[in-house]
């Protein structure tokens, strides 16, 4: 049933006005603090309170500007964006206290404007996973590129600037070079950008030109370049030279999520389950993500930068994500969408943990870092635990998402549930390659010569909590996935049933 | 003249007022020599003006395709020359008056600093074209339009040549003319007409039966000189001079309502009078709009002065506004006379925001305002949100326009809008790059020359306005679209019911 809800505005005004009110907090830091996250303790509440509705089967609806017949402003809240919205509401809350401990324990400049672009990011990211439209989705998709640049380059230097400049060319290009096009075609094809209310059914005619609409689905692929697929997956590791909670940030919250979340909602919702199956678009997809995949994997197993060797693990498991729908059976699509989540919780642990080593060490190299877990338990620690969930290694998070990709691979037709085994196995494989170094050296690992780590002691509390807690919920979600996985039913109801 | 025009006897004229108002307050001026008096009393012309004007828009029937506040006198008459004072508006030129009165009062707060030497004529040039402006949109008596047309001519020269920048010689000099030629073959394609019509009535010329051969010859000869006036590629090169040489005003004025001229010419003249050359020229114009957008954003993206920048991005956006006038259908149209409106707001500001620069620091130069971000908040909001509307982000203005020129241009074919949306990209290049060097800069700014004060209160007052409507016609744009949509059903008829000219009488036109 479709309920008129005044709350999805609520929503998305509450990092907006936090973020105008952040703006004219500089002179009082402490208020400024209070105020992000008080913004983002109300955002979390409204999506929490969207709950009940939304488990009862219920989809939220709000139109906010009607543009033009067939395109509006409008707000959704179903099974699907509750996924996203949720992790990136609560993770928010972390990251205004953890960002607190980062940027002050270093002394940063121009701290509100940081947390006011940080606050904007959110209003950004939420307003995608709250999107009824491809419309909307594409402004808010745009909202976050614009917005997210202050923040990428915060250092204003010319490393920063030219990172940053990357990072704006790769995204603006994509979403307007091939998803304005594609959404006017589908617009001129269909009379509407409206999305499905099921993955079943997409919003094409039975009709439609399947070598345009295939032409469409490519160009929607390719046009989310957040979502970091091969071959335009370059900004990511160029957009790193950000403070950390930026990364953090960009990693597991606003920026890649909202490229993957736009690429499966429109693969779900826009394209729709039955006429990718009759186009055969799957399977072909899902060779190409494990291109990406694989090569990221093994990039990463290059990287002595500890917050290169993240991002190349990011681009490798976000493809997981598409990877999952991509084989478009019940499990496949469960795993992947489950994966917006695990991925979030635990890639956001790892930033913390690579910040709060920066802040105590001012190291950024892994094979600096022997030896400092016995300084640094608490970190490495976190750290051990997300990189098993980045494995897939029981009980942690990812482990639910390695479990039902290989099911729903397993669904496959012969020969294809071989390639993406195989493919599924050797990035796992890849996985412990890049992480597993990086706990031993620190545990086991003998400091470098004539290092002695003085004076070095753990994060402040205020980064130490918030990774702690990020870890702690990465091994929840993997013995309890339920709760998020409700969710993933509820937008996947259609085609298993 | 009922058919075309809907007159209501003993009402005030509307129309007429808005034309003659603001020459009414030109001669006042004349007889006062004070500058404050000429400033504030030209400002309160132009609200006036304005606020009268919006009577047009609180009155309008937009259930008729007919001209509405119609005025239709006999003025002339010698022999058998009859020359009629006819004057209406219909949803095409609507919003066109509109945009033209709203935008003068910003003019003139624009110039209240810039303007140092003979304020009190810069004023009366400002009113003077006013007039012209208004009437160049409401004229229905094709002399009347085109005494009006050639009228402009002078006080936008005067502008450009008395109060420019350092090659105000050369650049009035092109920009006049350039117009000038191409208003010569206007005479000759409105002569040709009479001549078929024995009437100057613009309605009237309107879905007669000329030969094929005739349409061909008129439709070349309108066309030029209109597309002299947008400027469409390749007959664009008046356009960076005049705007880089021109005080600030004279810009705003230029690039929101002088270019428009051209298009609304085509859409006035060209769709109607002469369909089957349209329909038969219609490939070329598509194509060469294409040119015109690739162009425009390349070379913007080239581009060191801001002015310049703003410039060839403006011969990018007209590219965008004859592409989706040629599509010849109704979202083509609709969203081109949007994006008239919208090319006219955003530019206009975007305008307003270099010369508000200039006064400040006396360059142009990007690198003479790089990272000025810091010491002029307000500013750089401002001109945030202004280039996110010209690179057509979502939400703004321009989306709106350019979504419905490319859902038309898909329509009607999809390589040539294919080809258009690399244009697209362009815009954000070149808009994001500026704006980044504006707001940000490199690792080492250069030290701003001059003392920078971040924008005062009439800055802000004069600013204000255009982004309201930024983000009104981007959100919705409803009250805008419905004024147009019978009008433009109405010409799309007018278009469509035709059959091309043969191909046969093009090859032999084309041999010598």
């Amino acid at each position: 049933m479709q309920i008129e809800s005044a709350k999805l505005l609520y929503a998305l005004l509450a990092p907006l006005i936090g973020a105008l009110v952040v703006m004219r907090c500089s002179k009082h830091p402490d208020l400024r603090e209070g105020v992000s996250f008080a913004a983002s303790l109300t955002m979390f509440g409204l999506v929490m309170s969207m709950v009940p509705e939304v488990l009862a089967g219920n989809r939220l609806h709000l139109t906010i500007f009607q543009i033009l017949p067939g395109l509006s402003v409008t707000l959704r809240a179903d099974g699907f964006s509750m996924i996203f919205a949720l992790v990136a509401s609560f993770l928010w809350m972390l990251a205004v206290f953890y960002s607190m401990g980062y940027m002050r324990g270093l002394k940063e400049h121009a701290q509100t404007r940081f947390n006011a672009c940080f606050a904007l990011s959110l209003f950004g990211a939420i307003g995608v996973a709250f999107s009824d439209n491809l419309f909307t989705m594409y402004l808010f998709y745009e909202i976050v590129s614009v917005c997210t640049y202050p923040l990428v380059a915060h250092h204003q230097d010319d490393e920063s600037y030219s990172g940053a400049r990357k990072y704006i060319i790769y995204l603006t290009t994509t979403a307007k070079g091939l998803l304005l096009p594609a959404m006017i075609l589908i617009y001129v094809l269909t009379g509407t950008l409206d999305f499905a209310t099921n993955i079943s059914t997409g919003i094409f005619p039975a009709d439609a030109n399947g070598a345009l609409v295939t032409m469409l689905y490519i160009f929607c692929l390719l046009g989310f370049a957040k979502s970091g697929i091969m071959p335009l997956h370059n900004w990511l590791p160029s957009a790193m030279v950000a403070p950390t909670p930026v990364s953090a940030l960009l990693h597991a919250v606003a920026v890649v999520k909202v490229g993957v979340f736009s690429t499966t909602r429109v693969m779900l919702y826009i394209f729709g389950v039955n006429t990718m199956d009759a186009l055969n678009l799957g399977i072909p997809t899902a060779y190409f993500v494990s291109f990406t995949i694989l090569t990221a994997s093994i990039i990463a197993l290059s990287k002595d930068n500890l917050k290169a060797r993240l991002a190349y693990s990011t681009v490798s498991q976000l493809s997981y994500i598409i990877l999952g729908v991509a084989l478009l059976t019940p499990s496949g699509i469960e795993g992947g969408l489950i994966h917006i989540a695990n991925h979030a919780f635990s890639k956001i642990t790892l930033f913390f943990c690579a910040g709060a080593i920066y802040v105590a060490t001012h190291k950024k190299n892994i094979s600096e870092m022997g030896g400092l877990g016995k300084t640094m338990p608490f970190t490495f620690a976190a750290f051990a635990i997300a990189s098993l969930s980045m494995i897939g290694a029981p009980p942690v998070a990812g482990f639910v998402t390695k479990w039902k990709l290989l099911t729903g691979a397993m669904e496959l037709p012969s020969p294809h549930y071989i390639g993406i085994l195989l493919v599924l196995l050797a990035s796992t494989l890849l996985n412990v390659g890049y992480f597993a170094p990086v706990t031993y050296k620190a545990f086991f690992g003998k400091r470098p010569e004539g290092e002695v780590y003085e004076g070095v002691k753990e994060a402040p509390l205020a980064m130490l909590i918030p990774l702690m807690l990020a870890a702690t919920i990465s091994v929840i979600v993997g013995i309890y996935p339920d709760f998020m996985m409700s969710f993933v039913k509820l937008a996947t109801k259609v085609v298993a049933g | 003249m009922d058919d075309f025009l809907i007159i209501k006897d003993g009402v005030f004229p509307i129309l007429s007022s808005v034309i003659f108002l603001p020459l009414a307050g030109a001669m006042v001026l004349l007889l006062s020599s004070n500058e404050n008096f000429a400033k504030y009393w030209t400002l309160l012309v132009t609200v006036v003006t304005a606020l009268i004007s919006l009577q047009l828009y609180f009155g309008f029937d937009p259930t008729t395709a007919k001209f509405q506040f119609a005025e239709h006198h006999a003025w002339i008459t010698f022999q058998n020359l009859k020359i009629n004072y006819t004057l209406g508006i219909d949803g095409i030129s609507l919003l066109l008056v509109l945009m033209t009165t709203l935008l003068l009062p910003l003019c003139v707060l624009g110039s209240w600093r810039y303007i140092q030497t003979r304020v009190r004529e810069f004023m009366i040039c400002l009113l003077i074209m006013e007039t012209s402006m208004i009437g160049v949109f409401v004229a229905l008596d094709f002399v009347l339009f085109y005494i009006l047309w050639e009228a402009m001519l002078i006080p936008m020269y005067l502008l450009i040549a008395i109060w420019g920048g350092p090659r105000k010689t050369y650049a009035s000099i092109k920009f006049f003319l350039y117009t000038l030629a191409g208003s010569v073959l206007l005479l000759v394609a409105i002569i040709a007409l009479y001549l078929q019509n024995e009437s100057f009535s613009i309605p009237l010329m309107m879905g007669q039966a000329y030969s094929s051969n005739f349409q061909i010859f008129v439709f070349l000869a309108f066309f030029l000189a209109f597309a002299i006036k947008v400027p469409m590629f390749p007959f664009h090169t008046w356009l960076p001079a005049a705007h880089v040489e021109a005080p600030t005003a004279g810009s705003v004025i230029l690039a929101s309502v002088l270019l428009k001229m051209g298009t609304y010419g085509f859409l006035r003249f060209c769709l109607p009078i002469t369909p089957e050359a349209t329909i038969t020229f219609m490939p070329y114009v598509l194509w060469l709009s294409v040119a015109g957008i690739l162009y425009g954003g390349f070379t913007a993206l080239a581009q060191s002065d801001m002015k310049k920048l703003i410039a060839y991005s403006s011969v990018g956006h007209m590219g965008f506004v004859t592409l989706g006038i040629f599509v010849l259908n109704k979202n083509g149209i609709e969203g081109a006379i949007l994006q008239m409106i919208n090319h006219g707001v955003t530019t206009g500001a975007l305008f307003l925001c270099v010369g508000m620069i200039y006064e400040r620091t006396h360059s142009r130069e990007l690198a003479d305002a790089t990272g000025i971000g810091k010491l002029m908040p307000w500013y750089v909001t401002f001109l945030a949100f202004f280039s996110l509307s010209s690179l057509a982000f979502p939400g703004t203005n321009s989306f709106v326009g350019e979504f419905l020129i490319l859902v038309g241009g898909f329509t009607k074919n999809k390589i040539v809008a294919g080809c258009a949306i690399p244009g697209a990209v362009l815009a954000a290049a070149y808009m994001l790059r500026m704006l980044q060097k504006v707001v940000w800069g490199g690792a080492n700014n250069p030290a701003p020359h001059g003392q920078l004060l971040d924008l005062n209160l009439r800055e802000i007052a004069t600013l204000a306005p255009l982004l309201l409507f930024v983000f009104w016609i981007g959100l919705s744009p409803a009250p805008f679209m419905e004024v147009m949509h019978v009008s433009v059903a109405h010409l799309v008829d007018q278009v469509s019911n035709t059959v091309p000219v043969q191909a046969v009488t093009m090859a032999g036109l084309m041999l010598p």
